[in-house]
């Protein structure tokens, strides 16, 4: 048994409880419906702003993308102007791609050995694809809530809404972007234990998200299709919350505040963990820099003098082999050749 | 010395299947043949590194300074402060594992800490410890809870799994094209050695190169008179094979470029060969154009091993170049064929020794072609500078004289990822012959693999590793060979033209290994040279077989 999910899975099966219980508990409401959410919002802005700060505190000493595609040089030799870029323009649309369609993940190949001492590297295109899925979907919902925070709801939400729901099974309609991520999380979670390399490099802190967000979508989809969550009610509710105005809605149930805690836990957990990736992938060097390097130069601000072994310790050294050589000199022999060289800052 | 495994031996020992205990419960194994000899203490006082000792990797015992975490501890709060890569990746990978199967070490050896993914977890799980909140929480409820989020204390058994395993990476940078952040393992390797280094730890095959670079102006330690002596000897050779008297200057003040390549290609075959293209490519823009530029003894070397110690040794030894020019008077650089000089000259040289305002934006004095992508760091590749005289058509080539030769091309690691030179050099090669055949697609350009002894790990005693880490290009060039009957592997890198023939001998003997500047001076047709029956090996020519050559 592998302690790194089982120790996430009870971490999360206890919050779980944790939330069931004591919402039921004298004051329970307020404290999961009021105080933790408003809590963990304040700490994911804090935190999520105080790491990002960090990281940007720290210089970008030397200009280092990783190209991937050919440099700009001569004119009539073409070059990849968005995997090398050779200006800001390429290095946006290569942030937008990265971001938006985790193209770096789109290059994955699986590596196999065959018979006969052959090495194949095929597309591996599951994990891009369900990656995608998974933060586009994550997205979408996110986006949908936006719904139970807006009074009248815009226009555009309600248009998202529809696509989202363009199957038109059940009442209420069924939304696939739930379906797609509780597969991708699934699909992300069968692959770190199946792929015995991935077990491997598994933490805790790896799976720990993955089941939190399968709990949430799980709280979610449970509310909205099987315990019919009293929608008014929770509108009423989330709009107290976004007004500060807080006030408890009697009637929304248990798996509600589930859920809301679930998403405080995540949002909490957010900055102190790997999902900082968010703001991260912004603030790596190697994707977020143009390959000017040899056309502008790149200043270190802490660049210092260093100790060099000058010319003329070199000729000093070497004054007498030099000239039997024939090679060209800056001081004609003297008396006496020093044994160690000098050196200068 | 260990016996190297041989080949069908080496392949079919490939266990992808990751051991039953855990990584963090797997201690280090420091094998014979993966690892390297330790640094020599007076190489190490030479440069003035600290902790220069006598130590023996395989010794329990690293005779570490009593401090030696302290230092380590603090080395580390001051390399997050200073360089945004690392502390960026500290923190956000996401162990997807998208990298694992992309690097050399992990495809050849199945060593689940060669996993790129792996390899920077080993050192961010003492950074998760020692610098973040979570791990100082988390860690202070008990030892389990550390091991859960992936997080540990630095000890010697820690430790020496850095050093054994920092020094199996080559900074090859192929990770970072597939991670979907951009973490570079590079990055992180490079500065793991950093911290090695502030304790006195690392490995002969780099430090003494980097004592002999400081000293000499070379990584081989060549004296100036011998250095001379060598590149006579080619004349020699030249003048034998074609006719023609090469005489190229040294040292030469008022020449309009300096010339700087890689020490190998004047010390190891077949690297002698590409140095001796560059000397008649220069010769014969010097009779025809009156092109004029001077070798250097002082800066006698391209690579920087330097770049495999530290930042601020990269620094110190490449501060040459620019010390050299000025000195010279020159107008402009130009580089040779190397791959990690290309990635500290293309990304870290103008930043860290410019600004180079004493030099002038480099112009081809042939062509009148402006290189405006060197106009700061005033540097530009042979390549550039080739393939623009063979698009002027300034160079008169007998290709046929190539046509024994089927020829593939394999992209360095450091001037494909971090540079993107890709479409100058094979350019050049279709120009001057007539067989090329491209690897398959996922092993070139920007996908290329290391040659695997990339990084200062082109030593003997590691034979295995460097066998491991070459099996994926050695694997590319075998199946061209077989498809296509290719028999000779082109680069553009001195320590690729060093480290492929080891591992092309061993995995697909039937091919050889050239600079892409031998094949010019092969093919370029000498002003006043006489008909040429042998190549620049002194093989015969095709249809010169018979011919005795004297």
């Amino acid at each position: 048994m592998n302690i790194s999910y089982m120790y996430s899975l009870i971490a999360v099966v206890v919050l779980f409880l944790l939330a069931y219980v004591g919402v039921k508990l004298p004051g329970g409401e307020v404290f999961f419906g009021v105080i933790i959410p408003y809590l963990a919002l304040i700490i994911f802005v804090l935190g999520f702003v105080n790491r990002v700060i960090d990281w940007a505190r720290s210089p970008v000493p030397f200009r280092i993308p990783t190209t991937c595609g050919q440099q700009k040089s001569l004119p009539w030799i073409k070059s990849a102007s968005i995997d090398n870029p050779s200006g800001t323009g390429g290095v946006i649309v290569r942030m937008i791609l990265e971001v938006v369609f985790l193209r770096s993940l789109f290059r994955n190949t699986k590596c196999e050995l065959k018979a006969g001492d052959k090495i194949s590297y095929e597309w591996e295109k599951w994990l891009w694809l369900f990656s995608l899925i998974f933060h586009w979907s994550f997205f979408i919902v996110l986006f949908r809530h936006l719904r139970f925070f807006t009074e009248p709801v815009p226009a555009c939400l309600q248009l998202l809404e529809k696509l989202d729901g363009f199957l038109q099974i059940g009442l209420p309609g069924l939304m696939l972007s739930g379906v797609a991520l509780l597969a991708a999380v699934t699909f992300l979670f069968l692959r770190r234990i199946l792929i015995p390399q991935v077990k491997y490099i598994s933490l805790g802190s790896d799976y720990f998200p993955l089941f939190l967000i399968f709990g949430i979508a799980f709280t979610g989809i449970l509310m909205r299709y099987f315990t019919k969550v009293d929608i008014v009610g929770a509108k009423a509710f989330t709009m107290g919350l976004v007004t500060l105005k807080p006030h408890i809605t009697e009637g929304v149930g248990s798996v509600f505040y589930v859920h809301l805690f679930f998403v405080s836990v995540l949002l909490a957990y957010f900055p102190f963990s790997k999902l900082m990736h968010l703001g991260g992938i912004f603030m790596s060097p190697t994707r977020n820099l143009a390959n000017t390097s040899r056309v502008k130069r790149h200043v270190n601000p802490w660049n210092y003098p260093v100790k060099i072994h000058t010319y003329e310790a070199y000729e000093d050294e070497f004054r007498e082999k030099m000239i039997e050589a024939g090679l060209p000199v800056e001081k004609m022999m003297e008396p006496e050749t020093p044994e160690e060289p000098e050196e200068k800052e | 010395m260990s016996e190297t495994p041989k080949p069908d031996e080496l392949f079919s020992n490939i266990d992808y299947r990751p051991p039953s205990s855990g990584w963090m419960d797997t201690p280090v194994d420091i094998k014979k043949g993966i690892y390297s000899y330790a640094g020599n203490p007076k190489s190490l006082e030479y440069v003035g590194l600290p902790f220069a000792r006598q130590w023996n990797p395989i010794d329990e015992d690293w005779s570490l300074p009593e401090n030696w975490k302290e230092i380590i501890s603090k080395g580390f709060r001051e390399r997050l402060d200073r360089f945004r890569s690392i502390k960026v990746f500290m923190d956000i990978c996401v162990r997807c594992g998208a990298c694992a199967d992309k690097c050399h070490f992990f495809i050849g050896s199945g060593d689940p800490k060669n996993m790129p993914v792996l390899r920077a977890e080993l050192l961010r799980s003492v950074y998760r410890n020692d610098f973040t909140t979570a791990g100082k929480i988390i860690g202070s409820i008990g030892k389990n809870f550390k091991k859960i989020i992936g997080a540990r204390e630095l000890d010697l058994q820690v430790l020496k799994e850095w050093w054994y395993y920092l020094f199996q990476c080559t900074e090859c940078r192929r990770c970072s094209v597939f991670c979907p952040y951009g973490i570079d393992t590079a990055e992180i390797t490079i500065m793991g050695r950093e911290l090695l280094n502030l304790i006195g730890l690392n490995i002969d095959w780099i430090i003494t190169p980097v004592a002999n670079c400081y000293r000499t102006g070379n990584h081989l330690g060549i004296q100036p008179h011998a250095y001379k002596d060598m590149m006579d000897f080619f004349s020699d050779d030249i003048e034998e094979i074609t006719g023609v008297k090469v005489e190229p200057s040294f040292n030469r003040k008022g020449a309009e470029i300096l010339f700087v390549t890689p020490s190998g290609d004047v010390f190891a075959d077949p690297g002698t060969y590409t140095c001796v293209g560059y000397m008649m490519l220069f010769h014969y823009l010097q009779e025809k154009y009156g092109f004029d530029i001077t070798w250097s003894t002082y800066a006698s070397e391209g690579g920087n091993f330097g770049f495999f110690t530290s930042h601020e040794m990269m620094k110190r030894l490449n501060a040459k170049m620019y010390a050299e020019a000025k000195r010279l008077g020159v107008k402009w650089i130009i580089g040779g064929e190397c791959g990690h000089m290309w990635r500290v000259i293309h990304q870290y040289m103008d930043t860290m020794n410019g600004p180079a305002d004493f030099l002038e934006e480099p112009v081809s004095p042939i062509t009148g072609t402006k290189f405006e992508n060197a106009k700061s760091t005033k540097m530009v590749h042979i390549a550039e500078f080739t393939a623009d005289l063979i698009k002027h058509n300034k160079l008169e080539l007998d290709t046929s004289r190539n046509d024994h030769l089927k020829v593939t091309y394999h992209d360095s690691c450091n001037t494909s990822r971090g540079m993107g030179l890709l479409e100058e050099p094979r350019y050049v090669i279709k120009n001057v012959c007539n067989n090329y055949y491209e690897m398959p697609v996922n092993t070139i350009r920007e996908q290329t693999f290391c040659c695997g002894s990339g990084s200062g790990l082109n030593a003997g005693e590691n034979m295995e590793l460097r066998m491991q880490g070459g099996l994926p290009r050695a694997n590319a060039v075998k199946y061209v060979h077989e498809k296509h009957g290719v028999n000779m592997l082109s680069c553009i890198c001195a320590i690729d033209r060093a480290a492929l023939s080891a591992s092309v001998e061993y995995w697909v003997p039937e091919v050889e290994v050239t600079g892409v500047h031998e094949m010019v001076g092969n093919a370029l047709i000498l002003p006043g040279e006489h008909k040429r029956t042998t190549d620049l090996r002194s093989e015969p020519l095709p249809g010169m077989e018979d011919d005795d050559a004297e």
